[in-house]
């Protein structure tokens, strides 16, 4: 194996199965805000900048079966002004009449009473909102809460910028692939799995892909001059 | 308004006067001296209605129709052209969030004489650009509103440059800007620029008590948590946020200027300052 290939396969090793680590973060963390705020639902919806859409990528609580994954205009509802303007929003009583959380309503009929947003800011960009649905009908809003929220959706803009970097890069790699030139993917899983493998059994696995990089490699092949 | 208006206008092509002051000019700056010797709320805006003052809510679009806002002078939505020139077109769409009909509803209860206008940057497949919000306040300064209520900011800093001059140029032409502070700890324009008069939450209910904060960038603290707004379908909901911070600061403005028309900018702030609830002038 040449010196670029070996590090092409260690950034690869890092990067498979990274987002999903990620997106695990991403529903820690609105398991957390939903914990903390007393809620019944707490989500977390990106930005996909080429289609102008938002998605679900995290949901825990009412509408955890059915939302993830699923799309919306970004330009319009409450979600898409948190966004576009940057600046969080809490509204209460806003019961029956979907237009007042479209996103929600639109892929469950699940219409909170109440909801909290607040934009997912990296840097200067907008990647997504935090968003937190019905808080116990009793609980008095205050700024405290406020702040709470800004705070967690801050922690929540970092995991997202992770995810976000570990999906470009594994898009790198798929890409790679489909072109034929290196197929890196096979690569990195190779790499992934001798890591992964117990300790007695790694220093075999390894002197085996030091085989089949000799004998795959041109200039290292038996009897070969090099 | 009708089709298409570009908009062209540079601040740097404004013809320059000379800065100086000859000694037979003073006579011609002679100013009103009708300021009492001490402001007070009852001088400052008490019993006016904001009639005359012309109030421009820069946000998702205005729901004229909806009872607690009782109807706009004028609406328009902003986009930008191919060479990014400004477009402002009559809006038909109204609010496509429910955020500017909120705002508009607080100017209205507390001003209810003062002529509202919607300029709309929000919607129209229009996610954070900050071109659109630029173009946007562009406009509105052009018009010679005498309030522009930002219920919003922008993160981008590129931005930021010109957002500083657009903000100094509404100062000197008599346009008040009334901009949220941001409610998380990240770097946002145009409420942190000392042109404008930036605005966070309190947690009282009353809608007239506000605050000067000794400790900028935030000026002010005006009602924020818990307030009764309209939405739409002509609804009212329960909002909390500095959002609806400013539009009450946007409103004691208009009631100030309604009476107070000569008041600058300058002055106004000076006179938020002297009428704040924590300042002597409340009382």
């Amino acid at each position: 194996m040449t010196g670029p290939d070996e590090v092409r396969a260690a950034v690869a090793a890092g990067v498979v199965g990274s987002s999903e680590s990620f997106r695990a973060l991403l529903s820690a963390l609105v398991e957390v805000a939903r914990s903390i705020f007393g809620a019944r639902a707490s989500s977390i919806l990106l930005l996909d900048e080429e289609t102008n859409e938002l998605v679900f990528e995290a949901v825990v609580g009412e509408g955890e079966e059915s939302l993830l994954g699923v799309r919306f205009p970004a330009g319009h509802g409450i979600a898409g002004w948190v966004l576009a303007t940057r600046t969080p929003l809490v509204l209460e009583d806003v019961r029956n009449d979907p237009r007042f959380a479209g996103d929600v309503a639109e892929g469950t009929g699940y219409v909170p009473n109440g909801l909290m947003a607040a934009p997912l800011l990296h840097d200067e960009r907008a990647l997504g909102v935090l968003e937190v649905l019905d808080r116990p009908e009793q609980a008095h809003f205050s700024l405290k809460e406020m702040d709470l929220l800004g705070l967690f959706a801050n922690q929540a803009a970092i995991a997202v910028d992770l995810l976000l970097r570990a999906r470009d890069a594994e898009r790198v790699l798929a890409g790679s692939a489909d072109e034929g030139t290196t197929d890196l993917e096979v690569v990195a899983r190779l790499a992934s799995v001798v890591h992964e493998l117990e300790e007695e059994r790694r220093p075999a696995g390894l002197r085996l892909l030091r085989e089949l990089a000799d004998t795959l490699g041109p200039e290292k092949r038996p009897g070969s001059t090099a | 308004m009708d089709g298409v208006v570009a908009h062209g206008w540079d601040a740097a092509k404004e013809a320059l006067p000379a800065w100086s002051l000859p000694s037979d000019a003073v006579d011609r700056i002679t100013l009103p001296s009708n300021w009492p010797e001490r402001v007070t709320r009852e001088w400052a805006w008490q019993g006016s209605t904001g009639s005359g003052v012309r109030v421009c809510i820069l946000d998702s679009g205005v729901d004229g129709k909806h009872p607690l806002v009782a109807g706009l002078e004028q609406a328009v939505t902003i986009t930008l052209g191919e060479n990014d020139e400004v477009i402002a077109e009559e809006d038909g769409e109204g609010d496509v969030s429910g955020h500017g009909t909120a705002c508009a509803g607080i100017v209205r209860a507390l001003a209810p004489a003062c002529a509202i206008s919607s300029v709309r940057v929000l919607g129209a497949g229009f996610t954070g650009s900050g071109g659109v919000l630029l173009g946007g306040l562009r406009y509105a300064i052009e018009q010679g509103y005498d309030v522009i209520n930002m219920s919003l900011s922008t993160t981008k800093k590129p931005f930021a440059a010109v957002l500083h001059e657009l903000a100094d140029s509404a100062y000197f032409k008599r346009t008040v800007i009334v901009a949220s502070a941001h409610n998380m700890p990240v770097e946002s324009y145009p409420w942190r620029f000392s042109s404008v008069i930036s605005v966070g939450s309190h947690e009282e209910a009353d809608p007239l008590a506000f605050f000067y904060n000794p400790n900028p960038p935030v000026e002010f603290f005006s009602r924020g948590v818990n307030v009764d707004v309209a939405w739409l379908g002509g609804r009212t909901i329960r909002v909390s946020g500095n959002s609806f911070a400013t539009p009450h600061m946007t409103a004691i403005c208009a009631l100030t200027l309604s009476k107070h028309p000569e008041l600058t900018p300058f002055q106004v702030k000076s006179v938020l300052y002297l009428t704040a609830t924590n300042v002597a002038g409340a009382t």
